[in-house]
């Protein structure tokens, strides 16, 4: 797939994750516009995954630790081949495994149910370990919430990943600049996110989290230093793709109606 | 105690490489040697109970047995949520080693008391509790453990415990031992109040009564047969543990009693610790005094329901003045 396909796909998906939402007034599309264009790129040119043996043991794993943004990657994962378009379609629905956070139990290719947040990295440090430990070349992609990074957990786990210098571990932060209630830099005060991670063993890199050319360019080129873990900060919209969600807080709980819909529809064209 | 499960672990860890051992930074004088021999397979991760739970979590998900240990109190408080939903949800081996339970640390402070544990992990599907009464029961318990596929919390002691069993001819998890046979009255223990409700027993059978003593090892799932069975022969019986009387060992079987076909004509109490935080120092007797745990206390306890039955005391020949 070249850049516009992986364009047009996102494009797509969009509209499908919108046409869910109406459906079931589910939450989060704007955390799940936010991060769908770094699942994209990753699920359909970055990681080494087989839909047909997703338990291979060298497979390279990833972890949605923001488990709220489960239908950008349940999206992602029908449309990989993982499980049919039918099965998306029951998300939320009475006894479908498709709940609104992410759930591994019985879904193919997610490897492990998150959505309390700042549980993802650590698991993800456990796998990087057996991998090590076994001489397996997969890797371990976890992303982050920037908000998440409010949770003490992360940071715990990111003195343990730099100490045992994890190069097969990358962690991405989906910095879309919004959370629950407020504003992340409103949160963390003169913190810089960016800076704390900067402080820390990772290698890093900030990109554009939407440019396909600059997602593409970071996943091909990892670890970003040798014998470190790494973070690709990517800088990210909240609704992005959509005028009238975009950098808008409530659109982290609302769910389009028909007309908005439309109007989504209209846009991502 | 942490000496018995540190040798049976290494025993373990030479036969299956899928063993691996995580500390939040606890264990001096005990993990050192497993330390030595295993080095790839063992990590301190620092003071940081969280992270060591999604760890893991992350490595039994790629097919590692990990075995965690920590302080009671703090391996199953701080890192509460990670055990929920990363262990239990997913049904992954790992163990908690939960070591200085109950008021172990007595003189520490509540922080390091650990007399909620057994309630809270109780409350979570999937997980299985053991609570062993003595060295063996600890090294009978790590051994069988391996057929669990789901996480197991092991709450254990300190050190210095003695044994009280010579052997134990058949171990399993789930399933009580008992001790010794009776028929007037039946205390149910687990943990370290084995050695306690032991000696409790000969004080009441100078007295005249007939006492059964089970260690309910198991906690979850709880040995329902044993317990019914017991109940169905014997009219007192008696929970005894060194934890909240809310959600233990006590609560479990009360929850079995209550459910029970024969239960108007049972008499049954919970002794445990009453539901209060302990506000000074001491040694574990002195607290265990002050909390009315103590031999001496639950002693009395017993005597004081089964000596109001008129007929057991005419039968057992006890008087108040015993009392």
């Amino acid at each position: 797939m070249n850049i516009e396909s992986l364009k047009r796909n996102a494009k797509e998906m969009r509209i499908e994750i919108a046409r869910m939402l109406e459906k079931t007034h589910g939450s989060h599309i704007g955390s799940d516009y936010s991060v769908l264009d770094i699942l994209n790129v990753l699920y359909f040119k970055i990681l080494k995954i087989d839909p047909e043996r997703p338990f291979l043991a060298d497979r390279d794993r990833l972890i949605l630790s923001k488990g709220h943004a489960s239908l950008a990657l349940y999206t992602i994962l029908a449309k990989r081949g993982f499980f049919s378009k039918e099965t998306l379609n029951s998300y939320l629905q009475n006894g479908s495994p498709l709940v609104g956070h992410v759930d591994s139990r019985n879904v193919p290719g997610v490897e492990v149910s998150t959505g309390s947040l700042g549980h993802g990295l650590a698991i993800g440090i456990g796998m990087a370990l057996a991998n090590e430990e076994d001489k397996n070349k997969g890797r371990v992609f976890v992303i982050l919430g920037d908000g998440e990074c409010n949770e003490g957990s992360i940071w715990e786990s990111v003195i343990l990943a730099s100490r045992l210098k994890l190069d097969n571990l990358i962690v991405i932060v989906d910095a879309n600049k919004l959370q629950c209630l407020d504003a992340t830099e409103e949160i963390i005060g003169d913190a810089e996110l960016i800076n704390l991670w900067k402080a820390t063993g990772f290698g890093i890199k900030e990109i554009n989290g939407h440019d396909y050319r600059e997602l593409l360019e970071s996943f091909q080129n990892l670890p970003i230093n040798e014998g470190r873990p790494s973070v690709i900060y990517t800088n990210t919209v909240k609704g992005k793709g959509v005028s009238f969600m975009e950098n808008m807080l409530e659109w982290h709980y609302k769910s389009p109606n028909k007309e908005q819909l439309r109007v989504i529809e209209e846009e991502l064209k | 105690m942490r000496t018995a499960f540190i040798k049976t672990l290494t025993t373990m860890a030479r036969k299956d490489i899928r063993i691996y051992l995580l500390t939040g930074d606890l264990g001096f004088s005990v993990i050192e040697n497993f330390r030595k021999e295993f080095p790839d397979r063992f990590f301190n991760v620092g003071i940081a109970e969280q992270t060591m739970i999604g760890v893991a979590a992350g490595l039994a998900l790629s097919g590692k047995t990990v075995f965690t240990y920590s302080i009671a109190s703090f391996i199953t408080m701080r890192c509460f949520e990670q055990i929920r939903n990363d262990l239990c949800y997913h049904n992954l081996k790992v163990r908690i080693i939960g070591v200085g339970s109950g008021f172990s640390y007595s003189t520490s402070g509540i922080t390091h008391h650990s007399l909620s544990d057994i309630a809270i992990m109780r409350s979570l599907p999937n997980m299985t509790i053991i609570v062993p009464g003595d060295p063996v029961e600890v090294e009978r318990a790590m051994e069988k453990s391996d057929d669990i596929e789901g996480p197991i919390y092991f709450r254990l002691g300190k050190t210095g415990e003695p044994k009280l069993h010579s052997s134990i001819s058949e171990f399993t998890i789930g399933k009580g031992l008992v001790m010794k046979e009776g028929d007037d009255i039946a205390l149910i223990t687990c943990g370290s109040m084995l050695e306690v409700t032991k000696s409790v027993a000969e004080v009441l059978e100078k007295k005249g009564l007939s006492v059964k003593v089970i260690s309910m090892h198991t906690v979850k799932p709880i040995d329902e047969n044993l317990i019914l069975n017991t109940a169905s022969k014997i009219k007192y019986l008696f929970t005894i543990e060194e934890h909240n009387i809310i959600g233990g060992l006590g609560s479990a079987v009360a929850e079995i009693l209550s459910e029970a076909p024969s239960r108007e004509k049972m008499v049954f109490k919970r002794i445990g610790v009453e539901d209060k935080f302990c506000i000074v120092a001491g040694n574990r007797n002195y607290i265990r005094d002050l909390f009315d745990i103590s031999k001496e206390k639950i002693v009395s306890h017993i005597l004081s329901i089964v000596g109001l039955d008129k007929t057991k005391v005419t039968k057992c020949s006890i008087t108040s003045s015993k009392v």
